[in-house]
């Protein structure tokens, strides 16, 4: 979904220790491209620091370092995955998210012209986001110190009155519902690992969540919970709450929405999806009163269209995520140990 | 998803378990030992004991790959990479086995060790055309199933004459160890631990046949299935167990027909005849040395041999002390009855292998069934 008005980039080279010397090369590296594709009112200050007033209302802050192989996959990249999922942890907070910083750690060697295509990404989703960038640093390493780049970008936001989302608050009886499918992203990236080359028309499903949200809110404000289900996937988030809130959670396996193909390369690879990351997806714990509402008003946007109900909270002393599957057993979903590894037969 | 859906089917197994607890009646126990870890992951994952009968009992086999390596091929392993300075190529749930100390292979490339996970031999084969200055090594386990390719990369790599890619071979085999646990005084009459009858292997079976385990069904006097990986499979099994008993039959019949024949995979079976041949005793971790049930590679490939390229030396390999995992592998305890499960050893920081796999009976338990065990221990409590 990158905004490709900027067009190709027209930059050539590669980085080099200059572009983070602080000399010539850097302000240089700062107005062609960061400057060129990021301009605002606020970061175009052109200060040490942004200075921003905030609306009134308590203020999120946070924070999330990025680092991906590839950098480049069908559906997105780690330009877009930077600002989306910042985005959507402040969101989750309930917040509307307003303010973003950028920092870079460039690898020495990397091309220019992949570094823009980056930027131009990110300008593009801070824009679809309607979110604001408003400072940012670069640093370079030297070649063999870095994976290319990685991006480290932290949000601020701010909750409306009457808003308190929190992964602590869940209680026997809620409703658990997911916006979409599950799985996407993580089996997207897999299917382009060089190790593992698949073909495949999944795409990974980053994008910014806040839209949605707000709609959510703005019909249900007193939402108990709002996560993303990232790395760990599904079960990891839903054990995270399960935790935090010290309770138990059953779902029903038939109810949770996976794509036909996800679920295919997930067998064969040997994985489980609900253990599978998300980058466009969100839980959502809420009143059972409230569960059709939501639902309905999830799958009114573009990007909740497979949203479903996927269980229920309960009372359980061992705060266990249990699931009827299926086939007509129960399960632990466990959390996971590690990363998922394939399995040899 | 067609062809697996079919296999999971909620309907069709409430009828199935409504037929097994109707055949399973007469105040009879059952003891079906599933031999392989894919059937143990199934019956976790799907919750297929929820489906039994109470007097229908499963015990877990040793048929996980990555639990029966003893802790010293393992650390042979590792000095392949880290004193050899060979890049290491192993499957991926080898990688968080521990071996001597609690070393496993990540903990190995964490320290420096070019340890990479492959999903198959042509992966390997490719990280030796791509580095010819470095030695490839690549990390052999498993039961027939895996063993096909360790022989089509041997052939294959002798065909390019890539000269630095070599083998570790620890391919075991499944008919050996169906004997050997049978044999041992456990499973005597009066012995501590009980089988009826084997869910048989389905993936090895689609290689090997199911003629392979004819004699010793008909010398142990034990009715073998050939069961799928699938939940259904293993009901359907379960219920041609019971049949066979109660009519007193001790025979080798198939489950899995949608992939296993009576012979077999025979052009996989010439490939591993070529390359590969039995050692006269092989140790596995839980059953001990176990006469003709490993491979290594012939004479004709030694070249390609990593045991005969390098030096290994002799070392001290360790269990874990008080991991129960040998008596679990054998089906002699479940994993509840090991003192380490689940306080000191967990998926995340597994003391043995058979709480690292998600095919190994600790890691199933763990991980799909721990509220099985809850309500055990509150019952317990109670009483």
């Amino acid at each position: 979904m990158s905004d490709m008005t900027s067009g190709p980039s027209t930059l050539t080279g590669s980085v080099d220790m200059t572009h983070g010397g602080g000399g010539r090369a850097m302000a240089e590296l700062i107005r062609t491209l960061f400057q060129k594709h990021f301009s605002n009112p606020v970061l175009d200050q052109g200060n040490d620091g942004a200075l921003v007033a905030l609306p009134p209302g308590r203020v999120v802050i946070s924070t999330d370092s990025h680092v991906i192989t590839p950098l480049f996959f069908p559906g997105g990249d780690i330009g877009a995955l930077s600002i989306n999922g910042t985005v959507n942890d402040v969101a989750m907070m309930g917040a509307k998210p307003l303010y973003l910083s950028v920092g870079f750690i460039l690898e020495e060697g990397f091309p220019l012209a992949d570094l823009e295509r980056i930027v131009i990404s990110m300008a593009a989703a801070a824009k679809a986001a309607d979110v604001t960038i408003a400072t940012g640093d670069t640093k370079v390493v030297e070649k063999g110190k870095g994976d290319g780049v990685f991006i480290s970008t932290t949000g601020i936001g701010v909750v409306p009155e009457g808003v308190k989302t929190s992964g602590d608050n869940a209680r026997p009886g809620q409703a658990v519902l997911v916006s979409g499918t599950i799985g996407d992203h993580g089996v997207a990236i897999l299917s382009k690992r060089e190790s593992l080359e698949f073909e495949t028309e999944i795409v990974s499903d980053c994008a910014a969540l806040n839209g949605m949200i707000a709609n959510m809110l703005a019909a249900v404000p007193n939402i108990t919970t709002l996560r993303d289900p990232t790395r760990g996937g599904l079960a990891a988030t839903l054990n995270e709450i399960a935790s935090a809130s010290k309770v138990g959670m059953m779902l029903e396996e038939s109810a949770i929405p996976i794509r036909p193909d996800v679920s295919a390369a997930c067998e064969f690879l040997g994985l489980d999806a609900l253990y599978v990351a998300n980058e466009g997806k969100l839980i959502c714990i809420c009143e059972e009163a409230d569960a059709n509402r939501l639902v309905d008003i999830m799958r009114a946007h573009p990007l909740g269209e497979n949203a479903a109900r996927i269980g229920t909270v309960i009372a359980d002393d061992a705060h266990l995520v249990q699931m009827r599957t299926g086939f007509g057993g129960t399960r632990v979903v466990d959390w996971i140990a590690g990363e998922q590894l394939p399995r040899i037969c | 998803m067609k062809y697996v859906d079919e296999f999971r089917d909620r309907a069709v197994a409430e009828k199935l378990a409504a037929t097994i607890a109707e055949e399973a009646k007469g105040g009879h126990d059952y003891y079906f030992m599933e031999f392989c870890g894919g059937h143990t992951h199934a019956i976790f994952r799907y919750g297929v004991q929820d489906l039994m009968p109470a007097n229908v009992h499963f015990v877990h086999g040793p048929g996980c790959p990555v639990c029966v390596l003893p802790v010293r091929r393992l650390d042979d392993a590792v000095e392949l990479a880290e004193r050899h300075g060979a890049i290491l190529c192993s499957y991926g749930d080898m990688m968080r086995v521990p071996g001597t100390r609690q070393r496993s292979l990540i903990k190995a490339k964490a320290d420096g060790a070019d340890i990479r996970m492959v999903y198959s031999t042509m992966d390997a084969l490719k990280i030796a055309r791509d580095n010819p200055d470095r030695q490839v090594v690549f990390f052999a386990i498993g039961f027939e199933t895996t063993t096909p390719p360790t022989a089509v990369a041997v052939l294959q790599a002798e065909k390019e004459g890539l000269k630095n890619f070599s083998v570790f071979v620890n391919h075991v085999l499944t008919p050996a160890a169906i004997g050997h646990i049978l044999d041992s005084e456990d499973f005597a009459p009066g012995g501590p631990a009980r089988i009826d009858g084997f869910l048989g292997p389905s993936h090895v079976s689609a290689v090997i046949g199911s003629k392979p385990y004819e004699a010793a069904a008909a010398h142990y006097q034990k009715p073998v299935v050939i069961c799928g990986f699938e939940p259904l499979d293993v009901m359907q099994s379960v219920l041609m167990l019971i049949r066979q008993i109660k009519e007193g039959r001790c025979e080798v019949e198939n489950e899995y027909t949608r992939v296993v024949t009576r012979d077999g995979n025979l052009k996989a079976q010439a490939l591993v005849d070529e390359v590969l041949e039995l050692r006269e005793s092989f140790e596995w971790r839980g059953l001990g040395p176990v006469a003709n049930s490993a491979l290594r590679l012939k004479e004709k490939y030694a070249f390609y041999d990593a045991e005969k390229r390098f030096e290994i030396s002799a070392k001290q390999s360790r269990e874990t002390k008080s991991c129960e995992c040998p008596a679990i592998l054998r089906g002699v305890k479940k994993p509840t009855d090991c003192k380490l499960f689940g306080t000191v050893c967990t998926p995340d920081n597994p003391m043995g292998s058979c709480m690292v796999s998600s095919e190994g009976a600790c890691a199933a338990y763990w991980t799909y069934g721990r509220f099985r065990n809850k309500d055990q221990a509150k019952q317990t409590e109670i009483a």
